[in-house]
């Protein structure tokens, strides 16, 4: 088997190609996924390419949009960074309807992104939120956990059938093909957005991910989304993720940050608005 | 002397053909053991001692209670009469579900059925030092620490409590409802640490192991506790809702190590000093054995040890999305705004 290897490399480097990144093997023979990693672009803010927006929140003002009144005292740091998008071929191919759906929620984003709320990201939005999240890998199981108000996945290596109940982050069943990482994400509610843009999904949404270790501090990640309701074809994401060595996964138990935006008019004694 | 010697010979390989093979969990392959699964923790095993009961029941003992339990039950799920009448507003004034309006049918509930087996024995209760099976009284600043913070709930504080035994105040603020209230934890301490039974229900825990991290997975409220192997505790300015576990091997025990907890979690009144050790050992295919002592000399004078066992199930965890869907603590607040607004207190 070694000898095949070889062989096989050095026919690649002679036909000019650089050699394939082979990841070190974790315990059970597939390549090692264990790490922390999270990714570095602009995907929460806006999956589409799009050039910097004055905010997310936007209102109309005398000569272009400007930030909506509730979020101008952030000012640029409330601003939506540019981006060249994640999205194969740039559009979200949205079904007309679902596309009028889409600019409803980001016109009304301050009310409705359900990252606002700390709610659970759903998938594929947890892999890209700016947060670390870490990858417990070995024999017989994959774990995923998140920084980002603690999500969880359990990648189910034995495909149990349709989920019984649908759920915020799905049920994920996970299968090797070589040297990726292929997860099945069926059961998601459709309570989650894909961004901080009003991407948006049905509860009929199907994601399958690719996770491929493309060098030794980079995941390639890919997700294919498949939501008849919504779209009129599959569409796919890519991105790098990226080791961080320099961290542990820490709190970011949100829901006691927005406890003031849910609950303030309820206290006693509220506080002004 | 033949027949002595020939005697000697029987007995000893009798003894050796009786002595029961000590238990060798299976390996990872770093050689540590596999301590991996999902672990229901339901247990009508108290943590503390109830009056009048020793350390250990009798096999007579331990039926007798599993069974008025399981008759309890099988009251509890019997179809209701559809001739009953609602409660009188407000109660009948009896204490608990039966008198009050709301609470769960015991359908909804999953507090256990059998009393924990630890060694063989059926234990009274998760505490075991003291030997009295009792948490240990505070000191008497802790006392006073305590009472003067008794608008702020502790993590192990239960899901409900009666109407008009709260202390004044406790639905002024969100801040001052229970952590599992505000789905930042689960109640009873599930997750901890120490994990307990919350004697109510979604008592389960899953394992992860790998070798620089040990993954436990509490049910309520999705908290996934990463247990760093073999590293340094962080630095005193971080604080965790669970602390910050550190893990390193001891034989075929993982013995964890926690601090840095934050001043909001006060397991049992205890402060941000507490100290948790636990020890994990995998006692059979289906069993591992939870062993933890609690340490604040802030609170208590000496360190207090409880253990119980977590038996495998079968049974899958799926989520426990609490803030997504908490209708909960804005009804709560409303109901106490309504009642000032309408006279009440």
């Amino acid at each position: 088997m070694k000898l095949l290897s070889v062989m096989l490399v050095s026919a690649a480097l002679a036909a000019g190609q650089t050699a394939a990144y082979r990841a070190p093997r974790a315990d059970g023979g597939k390549p090692d996924l264990n790490g922390i990693w999270q990714a570095i672009n602009e995907a929460n803010y806006d999956l589409q390419a799009h050039t910097a927006r004055p905010a997310m929140a936007l209102r109309a003002g005398p000569y272009g949009p400007v930030p909506a009144a509730a979020v101008v005292a952030l000012g640029a740091v409330g601003a939506v960074p540019p981006s060249l998008g994640v999205v194969e071929g740039g559009e979200i191919p949205y079904k007309p309807d679902a596309l009028a759906k889409k600019k409803a929620n980001q016109e009304n984003w301050l009310t409705l992104d359900p990252e606002i709320k700390c709610y659970l990201p759903g998938v594929p939005r947890a892999t890209y939120l700016p947060y670390p999240f870490q990858i417990l890998q070995n024999a017989s199981r994959i774990f995923f956990a998140y920084e980002y108000a603690g999500a969880v996945r359990d990648i189910l290596l034995k495909d149990p059938g349709p989920a019984p109940v649908d759920s915020w982050m799905g049920q994920s069943v996970g299968h090797w093909e070589g040297e990726t990482l292929v997860v099945d994400v069926t059961g998601m509610n459709d309570q989650t957005w894909f961004d901080r843009a009003g991407n948006f999904h049905s509860d009929a949404v199907h994601v399958v991910e690719r996770y491929t270790r493309t060098s030794a501090d980079v995941i390639t990640y890919e997700a294919v989304i498949e939501d008849p309701k919504v779209f009129t074809r599959p569409w796919k994401i890519r991105m790098p993720l990226y080791r961080r060595q320099d961290t542990q996964i820490l709190d970011f138990k949100c829901p006691e940050f927005v406890e003031e935006l849910l609950y303030g008019p309820l206290r006693k004694k509220p506080l002004a608005r | 002397m033949r027949n002595a010697f020939i005697v000697f010979v029987l007995t000893a390989v009798t003894i050796a053909a009786q002595a029961p093979k000590p238990y060798t969990a299976p390996r990872m392959p770093d050689g540590h053991p596999d301590l991996q699964g999902t672990y229901d923790l339901a247990t009508l095993t108290p943590i503390e001692r109830p009056a009048g009961m020793n350390a250990v029941l009798t096999k007579e003992e331990a039926a007798k209670l599993e069974r008025a339990a399981a008759v309890a039950r099988e009251e509890g799920d019997k179809s209701i009469k559809g001739d009953r009448s609602a409660p009188p507003k407000g109660g009948d004034g009896s204490r608990g579900p039966a008198g009050n309006v709301g609470g769960y049918n015991t359908g909804w509930l999953d507090p256990g059925s059998t009393y924990t087996v630890v060694d063989g024995q059926k234990r009274s209760s998760i505490v075991i030092d003291p030997p009295n099976g009792r948490v240990p009284t505070m000191k008497p600043a802790a006392l006073r620490r305590t009472l003067s913070l008794i608008a702020r709930p502790t993590s192990d504080a239960q899901e409900s409590n009666d109407p008009g035994l709260e202390p004044a105040g406790s639905y002024d603020d969100p801040e001052r409802r229970p952590l599992g209230e505000r789905c930042l934890l689960g109640f009873g301490s599930t997750s901890g640490p120490p994990a307990l039974p919350d004697y109510f229900y979604n008592n389960l825990h899953q394992i992860v192991q790998t070798r620089d991290s040990i993954m436990i997975l509490t049910e309520m409220v999705h908290d996934a506790r990463i247990v760093r192997m073999n590293a340094q505790h962080l630095p005193k300015t971080i604080r965790r809702w669970m602390g910050d576990s550190i893990g390193r091997w001891d034989g075929d025990t993982l013995v964890v190590d926690t601090t840095n907890f934050t001043d909001k979690t006060r397991f049992r009144g205890s402060t941000e000093n507490l100290h948790v050790i636990e020890r994990f050992t995998r006692v059979d295919a289906r069993t591992l054995l939870y062993r933890f002592t609690i340490e604040d000399p802030d609170t208590w004078e000496k360190p207090w040890t409880g253990e119980y066992a977590w038996p495998a199930t079968n049974e899958r965890i799926f989520e426990y999305a609490c803030h997504e869907a908490n209708y909960a603590l804005p009804g709560i607040l409303s109901g106490a705004r309504l009642r000032e607004k309408e006279g009440g207190k």
